[in-house]
């Protein structure tokens, strides 16, 4: 048992203290002793005992306070009977006492919510709180804190004592109504709303007491509605409007007895003007007609449908262009007025159509307006009334028609025959073959507005089949008149539509949209369905195929007419071994795929491919077809193209190689397809190229060879290792053919004097081509993939890189990246490990160039090169120092292989660079070759170091050819942290050594690079450090007009570290230089977005403190008063944003 | 209340399109866009009204027609109509113009502000009262109006 000092020093501090943590820790104290039974509920309250009943309110009030929240504590501790029964006995009891009411609510709602494992209080009890509630308390004149627990009072009342809460009856409702009256804080509100709903399931009997206080609770209900909310949108907001209309909402509908006073309010708030309230009306409407039963709801129904006929037809305001696909074939936007008209017309089809509709089908205004259609020239004629009236109309038949198959019936038994009528269509037998009779019958053109509602009503009975479940009831639907109907019409349906599509002209879009969509409906009635035949259905596709094929020069005709067609496709294919599908097969998808073999149409190359395509994505089979075409036009036009080198063979081969990179294998890697099609793909295009090449020909064509190598390159990706194996051997034999000597390997490497550097001029077109494939081929490979002959291939592309070839670098770096290193188990199967490659790169004598002094020394190779430096010439040291460029690039994209795999063999990469960045060998690396300085001129060392500060860029950027998530890269999380941070150390150190100028501008240039791709988080953690060398960065570069690019990385940086708060005390300790650098970049005269951001950065800078920038300010207003005067209006914009920023730091503005 | 304003119903205009920035990517870096009127109006026509909360363009006190610029003389000559001709903000107004532009365009600049001739009372002693230098200094030294000077600017720098 604890000692009772201890805790009653606890109380004392509870009761005593002002500070909320005090007395917050206190009771944790005293919690924690109730729960771990060091000291009984019992003894505590008797020690409490003056606290509870002294006179001082103030003491009084706290020490109930501290039982209450005592008591929120143990709600999972078990109490005995008796102790909940004293204790509820003496919270009811409190709720009298208005001074220490507070505690009181606490107590008695945390003794109510316990649950029934730990002990609860009875309905007995409960109701003399409620009882007690009711003498004592008025709710609204209470603080918020305390309304909101009254109400949680009572909702936990309902919620867990029902029995009490029906005991007390009308009582209760009365309280609820006068608690609630008046209320107007959110979260309270938020109860309030919610004690509604619950009273009303309480009391469900429609002649119990809820139907005497409905009248009541209304009142004070419907007085909140619509939710007008003013509270700031901010972040620290509770309750949302939304939540509080929702809650509202469901209030609303607790109960029928609500409907004579809820309905006559809502629409009375619908004839509102502002669009919100109408919102609202409409959305509590619909949702209300669900709860309300369709009984209540009938008396309605008169008075719902004038209003609902009210809001469409004037409802969709704007009238726009048909530019926008929503805005629909009448060019109006809907609005969210409209779509809740509509839920609401849905909702009451649904329940009460009947009655509904035959207001639809009595209404004078339908009636009238459909009996005297109006012939217009173009849709854009009809007046703007005109078309809301045909709009809802369209609606209006369209929703009644969905709803059921007996209104779909009803509907098209008034309508339908005189839309035909209007349309100028008889009804004829669908299965005569003779297509003359009616045709000169028909006007020259149809009457917009009538086709207009007919396709509307096609879509509806189409929507209604479609839908039915069961086989049988679709044929029941096929007997009834409907069906019949549209039997009838069907054919000279199909014909008017037709022939519409020949005759309308270009412009008249809507025409066009609407006779497309007709057909397009009629075309994908379900085949059990009998309203429209196989017959029609293959006439139409028959059209829409010759319209695809020779139309093409109509642009929107042709677009929809595509997209319709792939739509009946997707339709089709959902059942494919329907008769439908079969004809669609035999008629469009053969005569499409028909067009890949390009060559007896004068269809645009492009049109072509997009419809092929297109047609190819409905499904699998299709697009198996598809790419089948596709291989055998590439196939045809290959030797044209690749030997011949015929122009256009050139350009349809460029265009079906994007086609497969950029539709066909993507479309085949969501879709889940096998490797087949990448794999044959790239089979057959390596073995063209191999006969090719062999045979000597090739084409010089850089857009060809440029596409071919990325086609083959992602095809690559998609396969397997299986299929990889295939396709790398088939390479291998490409490279074979070409005409380096690759079988001996080694000879490559046996140079002799200056012979060595002729030997790398010595690369035809042909085999460079052949290089890239094949390097194309390596990039893509999975890391699993076994590769043989690695060193050969090292080899071959580490020759090939100093030719200055960018992929074999590129291949060089994929391959360090992938390899399985030494201990791993994958190693086994591949005759050269990580290391062992790394090794031979780095040691073997292409590096020479840079120690051409020890080349004798080279151990791996022992190569007797006997190059000497004083025999070079001068073009010959002109060679050297290119060469020396490449070798650079090249080590740049094995070092990014390196770095992403989180290699530590980087390091002597990146020392290599840095050694030529600073110009001595002391630090070490691989290329030592400070004394071949001696003979390169200045320039040479110049361009030499700039590639080695560029390096850091390809070491850092992510690329899009090669080592990326794509082409199966392997990839260490956070590995540009990493980099970043063993590089930072030794930029800081060395930039603040270097005394040249030269060096300094560099290993600038190199830091820009690595910091402008690190991720910002990483820079933020040493900010301290970084912003001065950044500042340093700025100053140095600014000297060179080239650096441009360069200083707007860097200042994109500054400007992510300055909007940092977590930077900001490095930001102020460096401010005076910062504003400094960016004063001086205001006025940099190459680059206009350099200047904006820069000025930007000035202006984030003015929302630091104070005291801190104030003495900057002159300085700033100074420098931004030129800037005002920018050649660039956007600059000048950004100044005076500034100007004024800095100006209004301080009381007087500016100083004039 | 209502009575104290001195156009208690102005007619209220909508407002013009902004120009939009247009992009393009191989724009000039060295070639110089000057100033003209239309930038001119931009930084002019969200000044908020002294007694209404409408912005000068909304109540067509300025308008882009009114606007003379010529950036290679460093001249501009701002003419506003008041709403109503014996509108006794109409200097106010003036104050606004020419402090904005004051703050917006480079120093080179000589500003002229105008009542339209024609739309208000004592048009020439308003005239000269926006025009003299000292005046307009002395204008600013007052901290109420300046105040509401800054207060009708506030949208204008948003």
């Amino acid at each position: 048992m604890a000692d009772s000092s201890q805790y009653v020093k606890h109380i004392e501090v509870y009761v005593n203290s002002t500070s909320s943590t005090e007395q917050s820790a206190s009771v944790q104290a005293i919690a924690t002793l109730l729960k771990n039974d060091l000291l009984t509920l019992e003894a505590l309250v008797r020690e409490m005992d003056l606290y509870l009943t002294t006179t001082d309110s103030i003491i009084r009030a706290r020490g109930i306070l501290l039982l209450g929240e005592l008591l929120v504590q143990l709600t999972m501790k078990p109490l005995s009977r008796a102790a909940i029964s004293s204790l509820i006995g003496f919270f009811t009891e409190r709720l009298a006492d208005w001074k220490a009411l507070h505690g009181a609510l606490i107590g008695c709602l945390a003794l109510m919510r316990r649950k029934s494992s730990v002990g609860v209080i009875t309905e007995d009890e409960a109701k003399a709180v409620a009882q007690c509630y009711m003498m004592n308390l008025q709710v609204q004149s209470l603080g918020q804190h305390d309304r909101k627990l009254c109400f949680e009072l009572l909702e936990c009342l309902m919620d867990q004592y029902p029995f009490a809460a029906q005991a007390l009856g009308g009582e209760l409702l009365y309280m609820i109504c006068e608690a609630i009256d008046g209320e107007k804080d959110p979260q309270c509100l938020m109860h309030a709303f919610h004690i509604i709903e619950v009273a009303a399931q309480l009391f469900p009997d429609p002649a119990g007491p809820f139907a005497n206080y409905a009248a009541d609770l209304f009142d004070v209900l419907g007085s909140y509605f619509p939710i007008y909310f003013t509270h700031p949108t901010g972040e620290d907001v509770i309750v949302s409007r939304d939540e509080l209309s929702r809650a509202l909402m469901l209030a609303f509908a607790s109960s029928p007895l609500f409907e004579p006073f809820a309905i006559p309010l809502l629409l009375d708030k619908l004839s509102s003007s502002l669009p919100s309230a109408k919102v609202e009306s409409l959305k509590y409407l619909s949702y209300c007609t669900l709860k309300y039963g369709s009984d209540r709801m009938s008396r309605h129904a008169e008075v719902l449908w004038f209003t609902l006929k009210d809001i469409l037809y004037t409802s969709p305001q704007s009238a726009l262009s048909l530019e926008s696909e929503s805005a629909g074939v009448l060019g109006l936007k809907g609005t969210d007025i409209m779509d809740e008209a509509v839920l609401l017309l849905q909702e009451l089809t649904r329940q009460n159509g009947g009655s509904l509709l035959n207001f639809i089908l009595s209404d004078e205004e339908i009636n009238t307006f459909i009996n005297s259609f109006t012939q217009h020239k173009d849709v854009n004629d009809i007046p703007l009334q005109r078309k809301q009236r045909l709009h809802a109309i369209g609606l209006l038949l369209s929703v009644s028609a969905k709803s059921s198959a007996s209104f779909c019936n009803r509907v098209f038994e008034k309508f339908f025959p005189h839309l035909m009528e209007t349309l100028g269509l008889l009804i004829g037998n669908p299965s005569e073959n003779d297509y003359h009779v009616e045709d000169n019958l028909r006007p020259a053109r149809l009457n917009f507005e009538a086709l207009y509602l007919c396709v509307e009503l096609l879509d509806a009975s189409r929507y209604l089949v479609v839908g039915m479940k069961e086989p049988s009831s679709v044929l029941d639907f096929g007997r009834q008149t409907c069906c019949s109907l549209l039997h009838g019409f069907s054919r000279s349906l199909t014909r008017a539509f037709l022939a519409s599509i020949e005759t309308v002209d270009v412009e008249s879009n809507s025409y066009v949209y609407l006779t497309v969509r007709g057909l397009q409906i009629l075309a994908t009635f379900p085949r059990n369905f009998p309203a429209v035949s196989a017959y029609l259905c293959e006439e139409i596709l028959f059209k829409l195929v010759s319209v695809l094929t020779s139309d093409f020069h109509k642009k929107l005709l042709w677009g929809l007419v595509l997209r319709s067609l792939v739509e009946i496709g997707s339709f089709n294919d959902k059942h494919p071994n329907s008769e439908q599908a079969a004809s669609f097969e035999h008629i469009v998808v053969e005569k499409i795929l028909s067009l890949v073999s390009f060559d007896n149409s004068t269809m645009p190359l492009a049109l072509k491919l997009q419809a092929v395509l297109d047609i190819g994505m409905i499904g699998r089979s299709n697009m198996l077809r598809v790419v089948q075409g596709l291989n055998e036009s590439i196939s045809s036009t290959f030797s044209q193209a690749y030997v011949y080198g015929n122009l256009e063979s050139i350009t349809l081969m460029i265009k079906l190689l994007e086609s497969y990179s950029n539709k066909v294998l993507p479309w085949f890697e969501t879709n889940g397809g096998s490797e087949d099609v990448p794999l044959k793909f790239a089979v057959t295009m390596l073995e063209k190229i191999e006969d090719s090449a062999s045979s000597g020909h090739m084409v010089q064509n850089n857009d060809l060879h440029t596409a071919t190598v990325t086609a083959i390159k992602n095809a690559v990706a998609c396969c397997s290792e299986g299929g990889q194996k295939t396709i790398l051997h088939k390479a291998f034999r490409v490279l074979s053919s070409s005409t380096l000597e690759l079988k001996d390997s080694m000879s490559v490497f046996r140079w002799e004097g200056s012979n060595y550097v002729d030997s790398l001029h010595r690369v035809s077109y042909r085999d460079e081509w052949i290089i890239s494939l094949f390097a194309s081929v390596v990039i893509a490979l999975h890391p699993q993939t076994h590769i043989p002959d690695i060193k050969m291939l090292l080899h071959l592309f580490a020759m090939d890189l100093l030719r200055g070839h960018i992929p074999s670098a590129q291949a060089l770096g994929s391959l360090v990246n992938k390899l399985p290193s030494r201990n791993s188990s994958l190693g086994s199967s591949h005759e050269c490990c990580l290391e062992e490659a790394i090794d031979m790169i780095f040691s073997s004598n292409l590096w020479s160039l840079f120690k051409l002094n020890n080349v004798k020394e080279n151990p791996v190779l022992g190569v007797d090169g006997k190059m000497d430096y004083s025999n070079l010439t001068v073009s010959d040291m002109n060679h050297v120092s290119a060469r020396t460029c490449c070798a650079i690039l090249g080590l740049a994209w094995i070092g990014k292989g390196l770095v992403m795999r989180g290699h530590e063999r980087v390091k002597d990469i990146t020392m290599t660079f840095l050694s030529i960045l600073l110009q001595n060998g002391s630090t070490g690396g691989l290329l030592q070759f400070h004394n071949l300085m001696e003979g390169f001129t200045e320039q040479e060392v110049l361009s030499l170091m700039r590639s080695a500060a560029d390096a850091f860029h390809i070491l850092m950027s992510d690329s899009e050819a090669c080592l990326n998530r794509k082409y199966h890269a392997a990839i260490r999380p956070l590995y540009k942290q990493r980099f970043y941070n063993t590089l930072m150390p030794i930029f800081a150190s060395s930039i603040t050594k270097s005394n040249s100028s030269i060096v300094r501008c560099m290993l600038a240039r190199s830091f820009a690079h690595v910091v402008s791709e690190t991720p910002l988080p990483a820079i933020l953690n040493d900010a301290k450090m970084v912003i001065p060398l950044l500042l340093d960065c700025l100053s140095t570069l600014q000297e060179d007009v080239l650096n441009k690019d360069v200083i707007y990385n860097v200042i994109l940086v500054i400007s992510g570290i300055l909007i940092e708060e977590k930077a900001q005390e490095a930001v102020l300790e460096n401010a005076h230089t910062i504003v400094d650098r960016l004063i001086m970049l205001i006025s940099y005269p190459h680059m206009m977005v350099l200047r904006e951001t820069a000025i930007q950065c000035l202006v984030a800078m003015s929302q630091l403190p104070h005291a801190r920038i104030y003495p900057l300010r002159t300085q700033v207003l100074r420098a931004i008063l030129k800037a005002l005067d920018d050649p660039k209006r956007a600059v000048r914009e950004e100044a005076i944003r500034c100007r004024q920023a800095w100006a209004s730091i301080a009381s007087r503005s500016l100083h004039f | 209340m209502v009575s104290d304003l001195i156009n208690a119903n102005p007619t209220v205009y909508e407002k013009r399109d902004r120009r939009t920035r247009t992009a393009p990517n191989d724009v000039d870096e060295y070639a110089a866009e000057p100033i003209d009127q239309l930038e001119i109006f931009d930084h002019l026509r969200d000044i908020k009204d002294p007694e209404h909360p409408y912005s000068l363009e909304e109540l067509k006190v300025i308008t882009e027609d009114a606007i003379e610029v010529d950036d290679k003389r460093s001249y501009v000559r701002v003419t506003f109509t008041p709403t109503v001709e014996h509108c006794s903000l109409a200097a106010a107004i003036g104050l606004c113009l020419r402090v904005k532009l004051m703050r917006c365009l480079p120093s080179r600049y000589k500003v002229d502000i105008r009542v339209a001739p024609g739309s208000h009372a004592t048009e020439a002693s308003v005239n000269k009262q926006l025009n003299d230098k000292e005046r307009v200094a002395a204008a600013l030294e007052s901290p109420n109006l300046l105040n509401l000077v800054e207060e009708c600017l506030a949208p204008s720098f948003a």
